[in-house]
């Protein structure tokens, strides 16, 4: 094969491997938000939806409706739905880092012989299925399950009733606590993983260094592994943030009627009053949200690929 | 530490607690797990009460055509998702890694991330109107086994990208210029070089998305049409209502099944580190 042969085949097949994947994605991720944010502003009609451009007596009609947004902002209802999901999900990605810090630290200064099979036992619960894993901490939850039942001889439902996340003592399932409970179970390992896989890289030789210097170890931890693990704990808070905000089986399964989420009002919306220009007026919404969190994953993402091993 | 020696019984106490934290968190991670399987033998009109060992709750399983029919499309769909997550997934990882300079690459990293932590909810509902519309336009696809597959593949070719492409990140390119050197055409350099270097990348891959599909309830929710009713959805349906043993009980055997394949999985997967380990050695030495 000639030398130029050679490289127009490169060529090609570089094209052809970005191409396809890339089409793909425009094709099944970008062109459906395309189509979300038309719905949202066209009106049901029956059982359809006008279409946002008409030709009506021979001329061209816009017809945007921004009435599902005007009353996503005038409505108490959604207003708040969406005030409770920021905060649940803020209180589970701080209930996860809480946990999860300390863990990742001590698997990652943990023997290294050792360090593999703790990391194959965060995963491992990963690879059984979520839902059933959810669906355990109901039956865990209720009336004299083994954890509701724990925490009552412990008392410390006395405690969670005076923090307001249940209603009262003894009455743990269908709370505050137990969706937060439930998420923080479900996106734990995914705020250890990314801190982990940080923590295990760190030079130890700086806190030698520190230590050198005089500080403590306590004082090393704050000033010279906190910061620089603070890639990891943004990372692991996106992971942990962001699909909370818009989780639905959690909510659905563990939560109560006071614990109202977005993403169950989406499906509400969508499935059971078969509004669709709502539900996507609320998909948008959510999107506004998650926004600037999403932009901060990515670019850490794509900080990540583009370093050079 | 080489300086200022840290008193040992503090050492000691940071240990220990160490210890109490990792065991604390592997405890809250395994017990619903535990109590899951505990449950499924449990002989008693109140689920979540001890009464007697049973074993009739996998006896009326075998006669749950409503759960086995499910089982059977989930693990088709399943299957059909993995594998082609996987070859899509390398696409894109190779795309990133391998070139780094492409226009609109800024987009294409984005939308391959973005699936990872999007709310499922907005993925199901805006590929299910794209669906929708198309098939008012062109009067395909009919919703079923066909758009669950879609909406899984999306979901699975993100998680396949990452773990792709962290292979791909620590692999030495220069033997794949060396190969080209000798020369290998592309193809060649890719099945014979690059593939045996990531094959355990894309097996982790292909598990993980499968189980990925086999689990996913919100994304076949939304694209599922008549009669395509995967398992978990028939899981959430009886969840939903309350304790179900029955439900205990199918977790129970996918605990089983799943563990059973991690552990093969990551058996011969150390087998053939071990093995390359020994080659490279020999070589070494030969040379």
């Amino acid at each position: 094969m000639t030398r130029a042969g050679l490289r127009d085949r490169l060529r090609r097949g570089r094209a052809a491997v970005i191409a396809i994947p890339y089409l793909w994605l425009l094709l099944f991720f970008l062109l459906p938000f395309a189509v979300v944010m038309k719905i949202s502003v066209s009106e049901m009609e029956g059982a359809t939806f006008h279409d946002l451009v008409r030709l009506q007596n021979g001329a061209l009609t816009f017809d945007l409706k921004f009435a599902n947004y005007l009353l996503l902002i005038r409505d108490d209802l959604y207003f708040t739905t969406y005030l409770s999901s920021l905060k649940y999900a803020a209180v589970t990605t701080i209930a996860c880092l809480f946990i999860g810090y300390p863990f990742a630290y001590f698997m990652a200064r943990a023997k290294a012989t050792l360090q593999p099979a703790l990391l194959m036992l965060v995963m491992l619960p990963f690879w059984t299925s979520f839902l059933l894993r959810v669906y355990a901490w109901k039956g865990l939850l209720t009336e004299h399950g083994w954890a509701a039942n724990a925490i009552e001889a412990l008392g410390l439902d006395q405690f969670l009733a005076a923090t307001g996340l249940i209603p009262a003592p003894g009455q743990l399932m269908n709370t505050p606590f137990s969706l937060v409970l439930g998420m923080t179970y479900t996106y734990l390992p995914f705020m250890i993983l990314p801190l982990y896989s940080n923590l295990s890289k760190m030079d130890l030789r700086l806190l030698e260094a520190a230590s050198d210097l005089g500080a403590t170890a306590w004082v090393g931890f704050w000033t010279v592994t906190v910061p620089l693990s603070g890639a990891g704990i943004v990372a692991g808070s996106m992971l942990v943030f962001i699909p909370c905000v818009g989780e639905y089986v959690i909510p659905e399964l563990l939560g109560g009627p006071q614990t109202q989420m977005i993403g169950r009002t989406l499906w509400d919306e969508f499935f059971s009053n078969n509004d669709w220009p709502m539900a996507c007026a609320v998909a948008v919404a959510m999107v506004l949200l998650i926004i600037v969190p999403l932009a901060v994953f990515s670019r850490y993402q794509a900080e990540a690929t583009d370093r050079r091993p | 530490m080489t300086a200022a020696k840290p008193a040992p019984r503090r050492l000691q106490l940071t240990r220990w607690f160490g210890r109490g934290w990792l065991g604390f968190g592997y405890f809250f991670l395994y017990v619903p797990i535990v109590a899951l399987v505990l449950y499924s033998f449990n002989d008693s009109p109140v689920p979540n009460v001890w009464q007697r060992f049973t074993l009739k709750w996998y006896g009326a399983l075998a006669s749950d055509r409503e759960l086995l029919d499910g089982l059977w499309l989930s693990l088709r769909i399943a299957f059909v998702t993995a594998t082609s997550s996987v070859v899509l997934g390398t696409l894109a990882a190779f795309a990133l890694v391998k070139y780094r300079r492409f226009r609109g690459r800024t987009l294409f990293a984005g939308m391959v991330a973005a699936p990872l932590v999007m709310p499922e909810v907005i993925i199901g509902l805006s590929l299910l109107l794209m669906l929708v519309s198309a098939q008012r336009a062109l009067g395909f696809p009919e919703r079923g086994m066909a758009t669950i597959w879609l909406g899984h593949l999306l979901l699975g070719m993100a998680y396949a990208t990452v773990v792709v492409q962290a292979r791909l990140q620590t692999l030495n390119a220069q033997l794949e210029e060396a190969a080209m050197d000798l020369g290998a055409r592309p193809w060649e350099v890719f099945h014979l070089v690059t593939l045996p270097m990531i094959a355990q990348a894309l097996l982790s891959a292909w598990l993980l998305t499968f189980t990925l599909s086999l689990d996913d309830v919100v994304l076949s929710a939304f694209l599922s049409g008549p009669g395509a009713t995967t398992m978990p959805l028939v899981i959430f349906s009886r969840a939903r209502l309350g304790l179900n043993p029955s439900v205990n009980a199918v977790a129970t055997l996918i605990v089983l099944v799943v563990s059973i394949g991690v552990v093969v999985a990551s058996w011969l997967i150390a087998r053939q580190e071990r093995q390359r380990a020994r080659d490279v050695a020999a070589a070494a030495r030969a040379g």
